[in-house]
């Protein structure tokens, strides 16, 4: 029994060096947001806001760019992503598991394939695409290339296949069409794995850095990620408001792991790319 | 009637992967003009000017290295972690959900926080560091050092997935494997070598391979924290790409494709070392 406490302690002790080490930048985001420049720009500087919080931070970030229109534009393309990638998702994963599919394993190969390209090498004639057809500085620029994921559809796919015949069977008696089933009865039954699925294409669609910047150069029309990125270069000297900004940015995806954590994991390991 | 269901998926892939990944294979085998215009069919000679090029073989270099010192790294702390909570001990559900935060951050936040801490003249890290009498250390603009501090902005950016993707294995051991073990007197490390370890090998190789891939492809830490620099010496592959084809308005398009063309063939032959050869031998069970 003391052996055990005592392995507890040891536990705990490291844990909690562990915790203070790896968390620190989470703290210090979230601190440093709201301190001012006497602490920040201070050397050592400061851990805490020993001179008052200065919640100035966050109308100054938004004075600065336009992280207001910038949040619109983010959540735009994020729930654009979103629902594209649950419609396409939703349809093509119903083919595979319900309908006779004629070459089969070949279309599903077709899927598999698009998980091993990585985007950054196909970036160029995307980008030569998308401003070709004059959609820069659009929330379609910024959507149209992820409307689609194998990812997705693999998800699915496996939520489907273990969705039970004989509730099919049934519906098809009660005279349901495929479109009939699938809207009315296998969507709402597989709410979780629609939900892993939005929860990933969001944090996904919302994270992006490298398409928004090349999709978008009016600062009205980046996404929040340019945005505050942008605000690093153009104000280093003030790190207070730098970080509101991130906060600004982080707070929805930070809820959704939070919250969502248990639709997160089921996502996991499904597709080995990507 | 079937194949309708898959149209809008299949048009998306058609316009968006498949249509664009011709369209590389064309651009690499064409020159450039200074519009950005392909300026006609020039053959292999942007893959041979690729491996004379001294700065793309330093920049195949940077890539290795980056992605050694970025995946090993955040493979073994997310372990060290995920053992830690396997003990019972109270308050490990706020813990697990305190870890998993790291993977909130975008590579946009997380870099950005990064850059704060790693200012030379007011950042947290040599404020710490100056307690213990070391001079200001410059993250991000000492040579000999760059890359290894964006490498550890990155580690902790890939914590947080790692951590859910060891813990989901953790949680699915058969505890009748255990118990057997338990009672045959194994207990403490001997029971994580000899038995949790082989028994989450294909979580690990699994993040080995997902953690390659993603770091291949990693460009917005070094876009935000170094611009690739200090003299190229945080240049990877995906930044080679961007700054050839984007930065300052070069449009070498022709030059960067044929780089693009290099790291898909990278990602594809790990890709099917995954399929092939490796997970016969790891998924033993």
């Amino acid at each position: 029994m003391r052996s055990r406490r005592s392995g507890n302690l040891a536990t705990y002790l490291v844990l909690g060096l562990v915790f203070l080490v790896v968390l620190f930048p989470v703290y210090y985001g979230l601190v440093g947001s709201f301190m001012g420049e006497r602490d920040t720009n201070s050397f050592p500087p400061a851990l805490w806001p020993v001179h008052g919080l200065q919640p100035d931070n966050y109308s100054s970030a938004l004075r600065i760019i336009p992280l207001g229109s910038q949040y619109l534009t983010s959540v735009g393309q994020t729930l654009g992503i979103m629902v594209g990638q649950l419609v396409t998702s939703i349809l093509a994963a119903y083919a595979f598991v319900f309908l006779p599919l004629r070459w089969r394993g070949f279309w599903f190969a077709v899927f598999l394939s698009t998980m091993m390209i990585p985007f950054e090498s196909i970036i160029i004639p995307n980008y030569l695409l998308i401003s070709s057809l004059g959609l820069k500085d659009t929330i379609a620029g910024l959507t149209l290339p992820f409307l689609a994921t194998g990812f997705g559809t693999f998800l699915l796919r496996q939520s489907f296949l273990s969705f039970p015949m004989e509730l099919r069977d049934a519906a098809r008696v009660d005279g349901a069409g495929h479109f009939r089933f699938l809207s009315s009865i296998l969507v709402p039954l597989s709410r979780p794995s629609l939900a892993a699925l939005g929860i990933w294409s969001a944090l996904s669609a919302w994270n992006m850095y490298f398409w928004p910047l090349l999709a978008t150069e009016d600062p009205k029309h980046q996404t929040i990620q340019i945005g505050i990125s942008q605000l690093q270069s153009s104000d280093g000297d003030s790190p207070g408001m730098v970080l509101a900004g991130v906060m600004l940015a982080l707070f929805p995806t930070l809820l959704l792991v939070i919250f969502g954590q248990r639709f997160i994991v089921r996502g996991l390991t499904t597709g080995a790319v990507k | 009637m079937a194949l309708a269901y898959l149209v809008p998926a299949l048009v998306v892939f058609g316009v968006f992967i498949f249509w664009p990944l011709v369209k590389s294979v064309l651009l690499s085998v064409q020159g450039t003009d200074i519009l950005g215009n392909p300026s006609g069919f020039v053959g292999l000679v942007n893959y041979a000017k690729l491996f004379s090029d001294a700065d793309f073989l330093t920049v195949l270099w940077v890539t290795f290295a980056f992605t050694i010192l970025t995946v090993v790294p955040s493979i073994a702390i997310a372990l060290f972690i995920a053992l830690l909570l396997q003990t019972r001990i109270r308050g490990v559900r706020f813990f697990r959900t305190a870890f998993a935060l790291p993977f909130a951050f975008s590579v946009a936040t997380a870099s950005v926080i990064f850059g704060v801490l790693y200012n030379p003249a007011s950042g947290v890290l040599n404020g710490i560091l100056s307690h213990l009498g070391v001079d200001k250390v410059h993250w991000l603009t000492d040579p000999d050092l760059a890359l290894w501090s964006v490498s550890g902005a990155t580690v902790w950016m890939q914590i947080g997935y790692n951590l859910l993707v060891i813990s989901a294995g953790l949680g699915a051991l058969p505890e009748d494997v255990l118990e057997a073990a338990r009672l045959d007197g194994a207990s403490g490390l001997r029971l994580q070598r000899s038995i949790v370890m082989p028994l989450i090998t294909p979580q690990l190789f699994f993040l080995v391979v997902v953690g390659t891939i993603h770091s291949l492809q990693s460009f917005g830490q070094i876009r935000i924290l170094t611009v690739g620099g200090p003299e190229g010496r945080t240049t990877t592959l995906v930044y080679s790409i961007y700054e050839q084809a984007f930065a300052n308005n070069n449009s070498n398009y022709g030059y960067a494709s044929a780089q693009a063309m290099v790291l898909l063939l990278i990602v594809l032959i790990i890709t099917a070392v995954q399929f092939g050869v490796l997970e016969r031998r790891v998924f033993y069970r």
